[in-house]
């Protein structure tokens, strides 16, 4: 593989001070950024193809472009670090190997669509990343490349941290500015975008810590140099988070385009215990399940959407032969069950009522048409039945798991007892006693 | 983020929060929150978290407290308080085991780290021991997978858990 450049600090001595950082080059991007315009700066991301590490792949330099210029609001930076998707923790690495590359991202997406004011919202859990950025937010200050008059060249940027407090759904981005207002994370309608109206009402950009990563290799190399590593659609290195029965989990990078079966058998060592893979999740628990056939399909977006998946954000969760399937959608939906935000009844009723009827399966007592039910469920929270993606989230897995899996589902039911059990689990959904309990 | 750096958690009784002010640190504290937003109600999450980190908890009392100093309605600080995981509506133990029950943890073993704790410490999620010690609590994802499986005690993670590894650490935490 080649060398890295989104973990280029990871295993050297003081990886996260700004003397390290500059001392490999950083913050020159930042000030290239700044002699250039914002809309030079714009047109650079562009001209890279980076498209969103957090899950969505929206191309990052078209989403800048959104944001009105002409308007006298202010405008909001905000970089997503709730890394919350199971599977996921490629920011968290980044954070904590060099967490001046996500500042000095921040920073040039600020001046590029003209903001003043930057929000970190980083997952609540993350108590120790939150310090190490506020203590690189304060290096940076006292060095001049954060707050007034910037390197001398007449910007201004505040950057501040915004802790969640535990809900997966604010990973979302308009939840996520919810969150920042001091409110409950529920998702908001879109339209309006928050390019047009966002934070405080005003024009706001989200971008992923791991995009953020990228700008200041894209502004400092070029985009033509981003866009000729990985694939023609999806460019530039990616992180990918391994996680489950492999011999060497962790982060990590590789361009676009490299196979799961590299990733996993070289970049991971294999299956643990030289046991047989059996299925993978390639892009964190909301991407459909691929079985151990698909091994070779290159990680990329458009690949893995062909073989009827997503990359989401490059979380792989590795799961070998003896795993079994009822199980682990069962675990899958119990976390969405726990995490859906009430909003939408589809989405909340439907996420509780899967949890239900997977568990009564896997202890002994399914029904001939609890497939159907699952099937329906599936239909009727998916494709725009809700107002965030949260209900497409949790009903991709139920979907790809019948498919790949679905003799697995039925030889349970098959085995099943007609004896009703006679406590039915009680909503809303604990994981507590009811998955361990058996 | 070594188990020796586990600080106990500060747990005020109930007594002590049932009506509370805020002293003269707090209040700077709370001016500088309110500093870094141009809305005052944006102040409320990290507000709660510098009474959590005061008192342990969230009480009822400390609800309406912050209802007043950030001028909102207490209905809907509680409305925030129980839509968000995190914030502990009831006084927890010195140390909080937050046991990570999702897919990847659970791949690595996690069942049965969680068998041995509430055999260990005769409790189950959501209890506490009659010492006061350890609080067990499951959780959804921490964002640390590729080190599963993973406890959080308090606000540090442990990772690459084992019942040995685990067993020591509580020896520890507890003083023996």
């Amino acid at each position: 593989m080649t060398d890295p450049i989104l973990l280029r600090a990871r295993g050297l001595k003081n990886s996260r001070s700004i003397s390290t950082y500059l001392g490999l080059g950083g913050y020159s991007a930042l000030d290239k950024a700044l002699s250039m315009t914002p809309g030079e700066v714009i047109a650079e991301v562009k001209a890279s193809g980076v498209r969103g590490r957090g899950g969505a792949g929206f191309p990052a330099g078209v989403k800048w472009s959104f944001v009105p210029r002409d308007t006298a609001r202010p405008k909001y930076m905000i970089c997503n670090a709730d890394e919350s998707e199971p599977g996921t923790f490629k920011d968290r690495e980044l954070i904590l190997c060099d967490p001046h590359m996500v500042l000095e991202g921040v920073a040039i997406a600020s001046y590029a669509i003209g903001a003043d004011s930057a929000y970190i919202y980083i997952r609540g859990e993350f108590v120790d990343e939150a310090q190490i950025l506020a203590k690189a937010i304060a290096e940076a200050r006292r060095k001049g490349y954060l707050g007034q008059d910037i390197l001398g060249r007449g910007y201004d940027l505040e950057v501040h941290i915004h802790r969640g407090a535990g809900a997966y759904i604010c990973g979302e981005e308009t939840a996520l500015i919810e969150s920042i207002e001091g409110k409950r994370g529920l998702p908001r309608l879109k339209p309006p975008f928050p390019a047009v109206v966002g934070l405080f009402g005003c024009p706001t950009v989200v971008n992923n810590v791991e995009t953020l990563a990228c700008v200041p290799h894209i502004i400092e190399r070029g985009g033509a140099w981003f866009a000729g590593i990985g694939t023609e659609r999806s460019t530039g290195p990616k992180l990918f988070c391994v996680s489950g029965h492999v011999e060497r989990p962790g982060v990590h990078e590789a361009p676009m385009g490299v196979t799961f079966r590299e990733i996993i058998d070289d970049l991971c060592g294999g299956v643990r215990g030289g046991r047989k893979l059996k299925a993978f999740i390639p892009g964190g628990s909301s991407a459909p399940i691929m079985p151990a056939d698909k091994v070779d399909t290159p990680a990329d977006f458009e690949s893995v959407a062909q073989a009827g998946s997503m990359l989401g954000s490059g979380g792989i969760i590795v799961m070998d032969e003896t795993v079994d399937m009822v199980w682990a959608l069962e675990n899958l939906l119990v976390f969405y069950a726990h995490e859906s935000c009430g909003q939408c009844t589809p989405c909340r009723e439907g996420s509780d009522w899967a949890v239900d009827i997977v568990r009564r399966i896997r202890r002994g007592y399914g029904r001939p048409g609890d497939i159907e039910t699952l099937h329906r469920i599936a239909r009727f929270a998916s494709q725009g039945m809700t107002i965030c993606p949260l209900g497409d989230a949790f009903c991709g897995p139920i979907a790809s798991f019948l498919e790949h899996f679905g003799h697995e589902f039925e030889e349970a039911i098959s085995k099943s007892s007609s004896i009703a059990p006679k406590s039915l689990p009680i909503l809303p959904v604990r994981s507590d006693r009811e998955l361990f309990g058996i | 983020m070594t188990d020796s750096t586990t600080s106990p958690l500060v747990v005020a009784s109930e007594e002590e929060v049932a009506d509370v002010t805020f002293d003269r640190s707090m209040e700077a504290q709370i001016r500088g929150i309110l500093k870094r937003y141009p809305d005052q109600g944006a102040a409320l999450l990290p507000v709660l978290w510098l009474c959590q980190d005061r008192w342990g908890w969230i009480s009822p009392g400390i609800m309406e407290a912050v209802a007043k100093r950030l001028d909102l309605a207490p209905a809907f600080v509680e409305g925030v308080v129980t839509f968000y995981t995190m914030y502990r509506r009831r006084p927890p133990g010195k140390y909080l085991l937050q046991v990570c029950t999702t897919l990847s943890c659970q791949l690595c073993g996690t069942s049965e780290l969680v068998e041995h704790l509430k055999h260990k410490l005769d409790i189950d999620f959501g209890e506490t021991t009659a010492d006061g010690l350890f609080s067990l609590s499951d959780v959804q994802c921490l964002g640390a997978c590729g080190e599963a499986p993973v406890i959080q005690i308090n606000n540090d993670y442990h990772t690459d858990l084992t019942i040995e590894k685990l067993d020591a650490l509580l020896d520890r935490l507890a003083g023996r």
